[in-house]
């Protein structure tokens, strides 16, 4: 059968190009991958190779042709004893350049009329705003005082017994029993199988972790901080957070990557960025940053069972603080849910992690100057409790949110967005973003203290938004 | 045409050739069709073919067993075929169709196949050598004997996250495979213009990793060397590297102007080094097959491919829903 062979388009862009020269002439015989033609763009010179095998029938494009149509029949190509009028004219130029023309088809099938199947994006907040505020623990449950560190050594204990496919991997997270001391006491209990040491390879050892949990095991991975994760971010963005997308749902990436986060005390711009933004841009990731022991434990043993990949952004600052925690078999906390630390109907803080030791003294004391502040705690960045926030709005109608990160593209910018479009009307000033400063972390202690957002700077958003 | 090297008469029986020869030969027109619906626009973005390099895999699938692993790059259409997955479905995620892989959403440079233990389908030069690493940890972890196949570049053996996992592989005796396809071109920098290291398997003594060069135009050496690398890592005694010197005839992708070599040395290599015409050459000399045995197997595999790229046309393109699900997994159990 005789076979028109069609300009190819040979990169995604190209629409059409120059067909410069012809390798082969009527009458030779091709066999599939001989290359019978060069064809130029405005970017290259192509060689464009025969599929088919057969004759060289007839060229119906001479070389020195510009701008040759993709899909366009360059030459016939015939079987022995065909010539080349035994083509149909025109018939299978029309059905490639038909299947070539898919996307638009297919689009305005999937789309009918009246747009029925209309692709609509999960919302982020719902018209009316019902935050889940129910008590995290039953009224009455005993209290025991225990630090964040504890809190989160028994977590990761806690899913360890339950689950012997749970394990931790990172620097010196058996022998040494943590750089902080999160993992005190694990080698003890579960041996070096399931407590290991790695080396200080940050980029192979969360691309392990990675393929461990492809694999069906469920890693926790810590980084000795997460500034050092900047070596692992392309594991954890494109191999961790893409992969169930990429798979279309058939293979995901269970893996907790925690350790601390943000500023500790002068050690400097390396030591102290806070990424509670940048991770919590991505899609495919979730993102806890937890302030008190109770949440520290509780976010931590959901984030070990979740089919997800999840960072986990601690501090080590609050690791030595103490707070009160439920005393339950198997205490846990969902993500996307928000506390609320203090009611209050004259303003918004919101914060998370560390900021929330400067949003909840402000309220103190602005309190004792007859200002009341909402103060919530979002817990987990993604999801992100937006319901708690714009219902919190609507009564206070102002907003502050804390945070250490960087001010530009910060999470406090995210929320802000959020209320403008679904709250403006309930908005009586407008919102302030508090955020570390926009420098690299100086060491000076006089300095750190100024790039660091601090206590007075909420209070004073606070009286700038209430006018007060 | 040129004399074309052959090995000795090899001990192996007529039906395990003609595998070789279909399992070659189905990659083999099944990227030439996929060249051509790129070149008719149903193919977009970027796609690596595997033609030229097809003993590699044919060779190393035939040296696994049933629950041993295999992650590569982006070039990763001949692994999916050679681990038995399905045309139509590979071809369909090529069209960016319904029925393919990764229902559309992955493309070319990433679909997974949990049923045939492929891992991917990555994109990002190298990342795939500690995902292999991983997943053979997660075997020993598990305790089982399987094997991980890690499949990469000789450019990706420059990158450094393929040195941190050599250690970690060694200082955990991983049952993982390392197999550099050496095609001798990174996108259009050769070996030689990007490493002054003779040899890239050598590489791995820096660590103790065993290794060796295989010839990878004969997918019999390449069995035999897969043998040899997954029976050290089944008897628990760490990884091993195997460097495939093989070929790609085509561009690095469907939009690669070639100007770095010359056509006479692609031409030389497809005349004299083919690793398919070798395995008919070795059929057809040693009377396991007649000229009209292996026409019979073209026609078989020319109408496969054809059915696949029939499917992968027919296919419809996924519903706009599918923009919005696979992000997260969603079902959480709050209790152990
Ligand atoms: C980290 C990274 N850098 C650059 C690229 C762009 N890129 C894609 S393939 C490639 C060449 C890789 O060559 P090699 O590892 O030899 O594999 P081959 O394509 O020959 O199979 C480059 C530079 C990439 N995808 N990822
Ligand atoms: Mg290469």
């Amino acid at each position: 059968m005789a076979t028109e062979i069609l300009m190819p388009a040979l990169s995604p862009t190209m629409e059409e190009g120059t067909l410069a020269k012809w390798l082969v002439k009527e009458g030779d015989t091709v066999s599939a991958g001989d290359v019978i033609a060069e064809i130029e763009t405005d970017k290259a010179t192509m060689e464009f190779e025969a599929v088919d095998e057969g004759t060289m029938g007839k060229i119906l494009v001479a070389e020195g042709t510009e701008g040759v149509k993709v899909n366009t029949p360059i030459a016939v190509l015939v079987d022995e004893g065909e010539s080349a009028d035994d083509i149909a004219s025109g018939d299978t130029a029309a059905q490639a350049l038909e299947a070539a023309a898919p996307a638009a088809d297919a689009a305005a099938k999937a789309a009918p009329a009246g747009g029925s199947a209309k692709a609509a994006p999960p919302a982020t907040a719902s018209a009316e705003p019902k935050p889940d505020t129910s008590p995290d623990w039953p009224e009455g449950t005993e209290m025991r005082t225990q630090t964040v560190r504890e809190s989160l050594r028994d977590a990761m204990a806690e899913e360890m017994r339950a689950n012997d496919r749970v394990f931790v991997m990172g620097e010196e997270v058996a022998e040494y029993q943590g750089a902080y001391k999160i993992t005190q006491g694990l080698l003890d209990e579960f041996g070096a199988r399931r407590v290991v040491d790695t080396p200080i390879t940050e980029h192979g050892f969360a691309g392990i972790g990675v393929g461990a949990a492809f694999g069906g095991l469920r890693p926790i991975v810590e980084f000795m901080t997460f500034n050092f994760a900047m070596q692992a971010i392309d594991q954890i963005l494109n191999s961790a957070a893409k992969t169930l997308y990429m798979s279309g749902g058939q293979m995901g990436c269970p893996i907790v990557f925690r350790g601390p986060n943000g500023a500790a005390a002068r050690v400097g711009a390396q030591h102290s960025q806070c990424y509670a933004a940048w991770y919590s841009q991505i899609p495919g990731l979730k993102v806890a940053m937890p302030y008190s022991a109770a949440d520290a434990k509780g976010l931590l043993k959901s984030a070990i069972r979740d089919p997800n990949p999840v960072i986990f952004l601690e501090n080590e600052i609050l690791y030595g603080r103490s707070f009160e925690v439920p005393v339950l078999d198997d205490f846990t906390v969902p993500f996307g849910k928000a506390k609320i630390w203090r009611e209050g109907s004259d303003v918004t803080i919101v914060s998370f992690g560390i900021g929330m030791t400067y949003a909840l003294e402000a309220a103190g004391k602005l309190a004792e100057d007859g200002i009341e502040a909402e103060v919530i705690d979002l817990r987990t960045l993604r999801p992100m409790d937006t319901d708690a926030i714009l219902a919190s709005v609507r009564k206070t109608n102002r907003l502050v949110t804390v945070e250490e990160g960087f001010p530009q593209g910060s999470v406090g910018n995210y929320i802000t967005s959020v209320v403008m479009e679904h709250a403006f009307d309930y908005l009586d000033a407008p919102v302030i973003n508090l955020t570390g400063k926009d420098v690299p972390m100086p060491y000076a202690a006089n300095l750190e203290k100024l790039a660091l957002v601090t206590t007075d700077e909420v209070i004073d958003a606070v009286r700038r938004v209430t006018y007060r | 045409m040129a004399a074309r090297r052959t090995t000795k008469k090899p001990n192996i029986s007529a039906e395990e050739l003609l595998g070789y020869y279909r399992d070659m030969l189905l990659i083999r027109r099944f990227e030439e069709k996929a060249g051509q619906l790129y070149g008719m626009g149903l193919i977009g973005g970027f796609c690596h073919l595997y033609i030229g390099q097809e003993a590699v895999v044919v060779g190393l699938e035939a040296a696994a067993k049933e629950g041993d692993k295999r992650v590569t790059s982006y070039r990763d259409h001949g692994h999916m075929l050679a681990c038995g997955m399905d045309p139509n479905g590979v071809m369909a995620e090529l069209t960016g169709r319904e029925g393919g892989y990764s229902k559309g959403k992955g493309g070319s440079m990433h679909m997974f196949s949990k049923e045939k233990h492929f891992y991917g389908g990555h994109g990002i030069v190298g990342a795939q050598v500690p995902i292999g690493a991983g997943l053979a940890f997660a075997d020993k972890y598990l305790g089982n004997d399987n094997v991980t196949f890690a499949y990469f570049g000789d450019g990706a053996a420059n990158q450094g996250q393929v040195y941190e996992t050599y250690n970690m592989a060694m200082l955990w005796d991983l049952p993982v495979v390392f197999v550099i396809e050496n095609n001798k071109y990174a996108m259009g920098t050769s070996v030689q213009r990007a490493t002054k290291s003779p040899s890239l398997w050598e590489r791995g003594a820096a660590y103790g990793i065993p290794g060796e060069e295989v010839d990878g135009m004969d997918v019999l050496a390449v069995k035999a060397a897969g043998e040899k690398a997954v029976a050290h890592c089944r008897a628990g005694k760490g990884p091993y590297i195997l460097e495939v010197m093989t070929y790609r005839y085509r561009g690095h992708s469907m939009s690669d102007p070639a100007k770095y070599r010359t056509r006479d040395e692609v031409q030389k290599m497809r005349d004299e080094r083919d690793a398919i015409e070798h395995v008919r050459d070795l059929l057809l000399q040693g009377k396991h097959a007649t000229e009209d045995d292996l026409k019979a197997i073209d026609k078989d595999i020319k109408a496969v491919v054809n059915d696949a790229a029939e499917f992968s046309k027919e296919s419809p393109e996924p519903a706009l829903e599918e923009l919005w699900t696979d992000i997260y997994a969603d079902t959480v159990p709050q209790t152990a």
